[in-house]
């Protein structure tokens, strides 16, 4: 099977592009790192790579809102050449400031030429935080990235705004029939999660969603801070396991296949 | 028709977490008829728009239609003075940084709206219940407006806008040479120079030599160049220095008689330089010399580290000079082509329950500047993606009037990669931010002291950041070192282009054209554009050949660039600004003219208020208190504001244990793109108690204390780096200049014992406070000590939280009786003691240690700081939720201490707490032959602090979660 190229996209202000190119390099993929700005005019550029990666940070500063000015050059600069990209079935995952710019440009929870279905804004407890998370994978997701994954995660999430609302009941529900929750927030010892297990007051401890066919996933957390046994917060405790680098290697071995 | 037309985006999503914060703070304002409140982001846009625009403008750019909407109008002169004393508007005043608007602006145009002119943002804040008119201009003055960059309303604001100008190329020429003294020196109070009589008269002479008089800009450049922010005078120059007593210099017995005269050729080069080069370490690779100093990382890698200090613009506008402060300090590592990997901070600011009575006028609370430093470091560091790692807080009645904000950047580069050498021929390019009235006279304010009234007269100085700017230059320089596209770089700070362009070009001449600087608005003088501190520019010499390729990296990243001059190689200063030459001087008298005075310096030990302590204290009671005090407790709530994981590198957190709420001694990273196990260690030594007793006892201690935090996470003692950063009074004051020589002393004679070079320093001096009454109060001499040390292989460090139950405990190091200055006094209402003595020896503790930590003999290690070994003790269970029986009689001490607190409070340098396997304990005890140490106990399941005293009986037990919630419950921002 040969190494697939993953597209790692950057815009102004994106700042965990390393992380994430060192965790496809990990997970077995050829990390390729570029910038909106090389994309314009040539959104065909995407179609060299396999999978897409965005990735977190400040795109734009947050300006209007976290991810919404990436979420607009994306619509603008390649709509058509992503849409045929997803079209392929290649995957595409939304990290942090990519998870919003997913949502804000409607590819999640998608069809993105709907009215928005949910979004993700302020943390209820107003701040930016910075805490390691557990999350624990739906079996009956479609999810191509949470496929066959069995033990819980544990990584950290960095945002201010996370807290992730669906537009009503009905969106949450259809969200939940169509196996779209593909990753929650766990408490370790099995109660409901409260604050701070669900460390921004996400509506069902939603951490992750997946587009209806399971090949675009867009989460809060950061899996890419969590491939290495030394990353572990309580590794002089002897603790280990449990890293972030199954959903890339999931997600890269479903790109090398298509 | 010029309209204006307010958007406003209100919230419509359930519970709104600003809404409910602000209720707090009315709450703790003591406003509590209020029982709501909700918050709208305001939007002012100027030009001929159509309706349908800005329907488009508001649906597609500015209102999250799941949980906002919005409302707009146009505004009319006679709608904006309607008065609803239930809401307040803040706005900016024009030509605040407001990234907001500016990228509106941008996407506007992209959305296909022409005639947009100018956009300015508010926030609107509306509160439900009964609220008096009084009640709304409190809370808009204490909690939601800084006048010196804001403005409020009572009910609708009407925006300000940049007035329209025309670009000014008008210079004056000050006819200084007909000046008499008086003049001036009124000359200077005028133009905010901070220009002594001498330094004027030496700025006299030179004119008067070159035969004409200068223009302004030439006069701003000295003053600039001059001022003690840019130039460090009191570190050069020569001081003769007088002391009657403290404890004798370490090695130097008979240091100098009582009340004889040392004759000190400069601060900088007697002790700190010289320090660096006797103890000659071969992986320093730059000390001193560039924007920050670098030593080796490993055959491939070096690493950059700064810190640096923004004290005046925190005190004035604390969200915008923290903001400022980290983005200063991270472009002084890109300064030396490295790329930001890690940043620090340690902050000092009065106690956050501080009676407003007592905070002087024209101060802002401790408490509304605490919250604004700590916002402005979470919004630079977490926006430019670098990990905040390591850092404290200190809290102190006197830095009420002048809080301090040190904050810290390493960088990392390929070994050899920061060329600094700019050749005739290269042209000037800068870039980044564009330059505006931002940051005017910034290196000359925050080179004088501080009154009631500055926060009026100087309010330009103060800057808001753009972290997204910065970020995108940081990329762009990253890309133009791995090309090799220019010969010199450096960061445009305090001083603007005036310091940047004429340090750069100090030994080759420059000749710049300010009209070709971009401006974010027209109609600044030609000495503004010079002087202007506009955030996130660099400057760099570049070749003319890669100019090319310059520009297509700066298109990639959004960066905007312009060449301003050129480098000539007739060492003259050369500005224009068009055809017009403004500014011509020579660059010998621009850097070396300055007159040298020697200053005079004198230390006595002072008089202190002794402790009140009595006879049946409880010492379980004082435990509880040491835990509850604000520079003890739990800073939890602001670690976990600001992004340490970013980069993949922390492994070392600055939070450890059994549920990640341990406080971690140093923060340990392993950078992604090395290879091998090598990492380093950041930790800090603090300690401006000690140094009211005697500030060369609060170096030792602090050194100490530095290395003391990257030992205990497995850093190499052989290989740890230290960056000094005095934070002073007024020098001019011969015993605020005495103090600090006997600092700069300690720092000597502390790094030739421990063979730890300085790499870097820096010094922020004048911190005093002139209030409306003429009354003068400064700040306790506070030295940081931060520390860079080199971890072999990061998977053998240990951290603080005990691991099991039935390992030993071991306490290393000997207590003597040194309660000076210590938490145990000072919780007792004094300082009075002897503070901790220096350890000549303690670089073999430190050896040792290592040893054990390479071999795996050691599970926990902590060591004793504030508070000595009950805090410490107390922060092993908390961490680890589990249990300590330790007992004091068995511990090395000092003659001195003879009772149960003394030896639990005491706060002597050189002391580790250690827990190590009972398997291990033989080779443990084997690693420390000759040195101090002793078994005190064994961890227990239960989780109980139990503490047998000197006379064996029990004298502290203590519930571990009591003692965890004590410690978590505290205000500290």
């Amino acid at each position: 099977m040969s190494r697939p190229r993953v597209l790692i996209l950057q815009a102004t202000g994106t700042n965990r592009d390393g992380d994430t190119a060192f965790a496809v390099a990990q997970a077995g993929g050829i990390p390729v790192v570029l910038h909106v700005n090389q994309l314009r005019g040539k959104p065909s550029h995407l179609h060299a790579h396999q999978m897409l990666v965005l990735p977190g940070g400040f795109s734009y500063g947050d300006a209007l809102g976290a991810g919404r000015l990436l979420a607009i050059d994306m619509r603008w600069l390649f709509e058509e050449a992503l849409a045929a990209f997803v079209a392929k079935g290649k995957p595409v995952i939304g990290i942090c400031n990519g998870f919003q710019a997913l949502v804000k440009s409607g590819w999640l929870p998608g069809p993105p030429d709907g009215p928005a279905r949910a979004t993700l804004t302020r943390n209820v407890s107003n701040r930016f935080e910075c805490r390691w998370v557990w999350l624990a994978a739906n079996p009956d997701s479609p999810c191509v990235f949470t496929r066959d994954l069995s033990d819980p995660i544990t990584c950290p999430v960095a945002h201010a705004e996370g807290r992730f609302v669906p537009r009503d009941e009905v969106a949450l529900t259809r969200l939940q029939d169509a196996g779209q929750i593909a990753l929650t927030y766990q408490a370790l010892d099995g109660r409901d999660p409260s604050y701070p297990d669900n460390p921004n007051g996400s509506t069902a401890d939603i951490a992750g969603i997946c587009n209806d066919t399971g090949t675009i996933l867009g989460l809060m957390p950061h899996p890419e801070d969590h491939v290495l046994p030394e990353q572990h917060p309580r590794r002089t405790r002897y603790e280990e396991g449990n890293l972030g680098l199954p959903l890339f290697t999931q997600g890269i071995r479903y790109a090398a296949g298509i | 028709m010029r309209n204006t037309y307010r958007i406003e985006v209100f919230w419509r999503g359930g519970v709104d977490g600003r809404a409910v914060a602000l209720l707090e703070q009315l709450t703790q304002l003591g406003i509590d008829t209020v029982n709501g409140t909700d918050v709208s982001n305001l939007y002012f846009l100027r030009g001929p728009l159509t309706p349908a625009d800005v329907e488009q403008i508001a649906t597609e750019l500015l209102t999250d239609p799941v949980v906002e909407g919005y409302r707009w109008d146009i505004i009319t002169v006679s709608k904006a003075t309607t008065s609803e004393e239930q809401t307040i508007e803040v706005g900016f005043h024009p030509g605040v940084t407001d990234p907001v608007a500016t990228h509106l602006y941008h996407r506007v145009a992209l959305l296909g709206i022409s005639g947009l002119e100018a956009v300015t943002t508010g926030t609107r804040y509306r509160f439900m219940g009964s609220i008096t008119a009084e009640a709304c201009h409190r809370i808009a003055t204490e909690l939601l407006c800084n006048d010196v960059i804001q403005t409020y309303t009572l009910g609708e604001m009407m925006p300000e806008f940049v007035p329209d100008a025309a670009p000014s190329d008008r210079v004056d020429v000050i006819p200084i040479r007909r000046l008499g003294d008086d003049a001036l020196t009124r000359l200077s109070i005028e133009r905010v120079l901070f220009l002594s009589l001498d330094e004027l008269q030496a700025i006299q002479e030179a004119f008067e030599a070159l035969d004409r008089d200068p223009t302004d800009v030439e006069l701003e450049t000295l003053a600039q160049t001059w001022s003690e922010h840019c130039l460090h005078k009191t570190f050069k120059s020569p001081i003769t220095y007088r002391c009657t007593g403290g404890m004798p210099r370490a090695g130097k017995p008979q240091a100098m008689p009582k009340d004889g005269e040392e004759k000190i050729p400069g601060l900088l080069e007697t002790y700190l330089q010289a320090a660096t080069r006797q103890v000659a370490k071969p992986w320093v690779r730059s000390a001193f010399v560039d924007n920050a100093g670098i030593i080796d990382f490993d055959a491939t890698y070096e690493l950059s580290f700064k810190v640096e200090t923004h004290n005046h613009p925190s005190a004035l506008e604390p969200f915008g000079g923290a903001n400022t402060g980290v983005g200063g300090v991270i472009r002084d590592v890109i300064g030396v082509s490295a790329r930001p990997i890690a940043a620090t901070d340690v902050l000092c600011f009065a106690p956050l329950d501080m009676p407003n009575v007592e905070v002087p006028s024209g101060t802002l609370h401790p408490r509304r500047i605490a919250r604004g430093v700590v916002a402005g470091i979470e919004d630079y560091g977490n926006k430019m993606g670098i990990p905040t790692v390591s850092g404290a807080i200190l809290y102190e009645d006197d830095y009420v009037a002048n809080p301090l904000v040190y904050c810290g950047c390493v960088g990392i580069a390929p070994r050899g990669s920061h060329p600094r050498d700019p050749h005739p021929g290269d042209v000037i390019v800068v870039l980044g931010g564009r330059t505006g009235r931002d940051g005017l006279h910034g290196a000359t304010f925050s080179s004088a002291e501080l009154t009631h009234e500055t926060g009026t007269t100087v309010g330009s100085v103060v800057q808001i950041g753009d972290p997204i700017t910065e970020k995108a230059v940081m990329d762009a320089v990253v890309q133009a070192r791995n090309e090799e596209l220019y010969s010199a770089i450096t960061d445009c700070g305090a001083g603007g282009f005036s310091s940047a362009v004429g340090e750069m070009g100090e030994q080759v001449g420059v000749d710049v054209d300010l009209q070709n600087v971009p401006l974010k608005y027209p109609g600044l003088r030609p000495w503004e554009i010079w002087l202007s501190e506009a955030q996130e520019r660099m400057v760099l010499a570049v070749p003319e050949a890669n100019l090319q390729r310059l520009g297509e990296i700066c298109r990639i990243y959004d960066v905007e660039w312009t060449v301003i001059g050129r480098f000539t190689g007739d060492q003259q200063l050369r500005v224009r600004y068009g055809d017009q030459i403004v500014a011509d001087l020579p660059m010998a008298l621009v850097h070396e003219g300055w007159p040298r005075t020697t200053l005079e310096a004198v230390w006595d030990p002072p008089d202190l208020p002794a402790p009140q302590i009595g006879s049946e204290t409880c010492l379980c009671a004082v435990l509880m208190q040491a835990l509850a005090h604000p520079d003890v407790a739990s800073k939890e709530e602001v670690i976990r504001r600001y992004d340490h994981e970013v980069q993949g590198a922390t492994v070392v957190k600055p939070l450890v244990g059994r549920v990640n709420d341990g406080p971690s001694d140093a923060a340990v990273l392993k950078p992604l793109m090395t290879s091998g196990m090598q990492g380093f260690a950041l930790g800090c030594g603090i300690n401006p108690h000690y140094g009211r007793i005697d500030p060369y006892a609060m170096a030792w201690a602090a050194v100490d204390e530095a290395l003391r935090n990257v030992v205990c996470v497995g850093a190499d003692p052989e290989k740890v780096a230290l960056l000094d950063n005095f934070c002073w009074g007024n020098p001019a004051l011969p015993d605020r200049l005495g103090s600090l020589v006997r600092a700069a002393q300690g720092c000597y004679d502390a790094a030739l014992a421990f063979a730890a070079p300085f790499i870097s320093g820096k010094d922020s001096l004048n911190n005093e406070f002139v209030d409306a009454h003429g009354n003068k109060r400064t700040i306790p001499p506070t030295l940081l000590i931060s520390s860079l040390g080199i971890v072999p292989d990061v998977r053998t460090t240990p951290t603080m939280d005990l691991k099991a139950a039935g390992n030993l405990i071991y306490l290393v190091g000997e207590t003597r009786a040194e309660l000076g200055g210590s938490l145990y006094h000072r919780l007792h209402g004094g300082l009075q003691g002897l503070p901790p003595a220096p350890v000549p020896d303690a670089l073999q503790t430190f050896r040792a240690l290592h040893h054990a930590i390479e071999h795996g003999l050691i599970r926990a290690l902590h060591d004793l700081s504030e508070g000595g070994l009950a805090v410490t003790s107390a922060e092993m269970c908390i961490a680890g939720r589990l249990g300590l029986e330790i007992t004091l009689s068995s511990m090395v001490r000092g003659p001195g201490v003879r009772d149960d607190a003394t030896a639990l409070f005491s706060e002597s340098n050189t002391r580790f707490l250690v827990e190590v396997p009972p398997n291990k304990a033989g080779d443990f005890e084997a690693a420390l032959t000759k040195l101090p140490w002793a078994r005190l106990g064994r961890v227990i399941e239960r989780p109980t602090l139990r503490i047998c005293g000197l006379g064996d009986a029990v004298v502290l037990e203590a519930n571990v979660d009591d003692l965890r919630r004590v410690w978590q419950s505290v205000e500290i921002v």
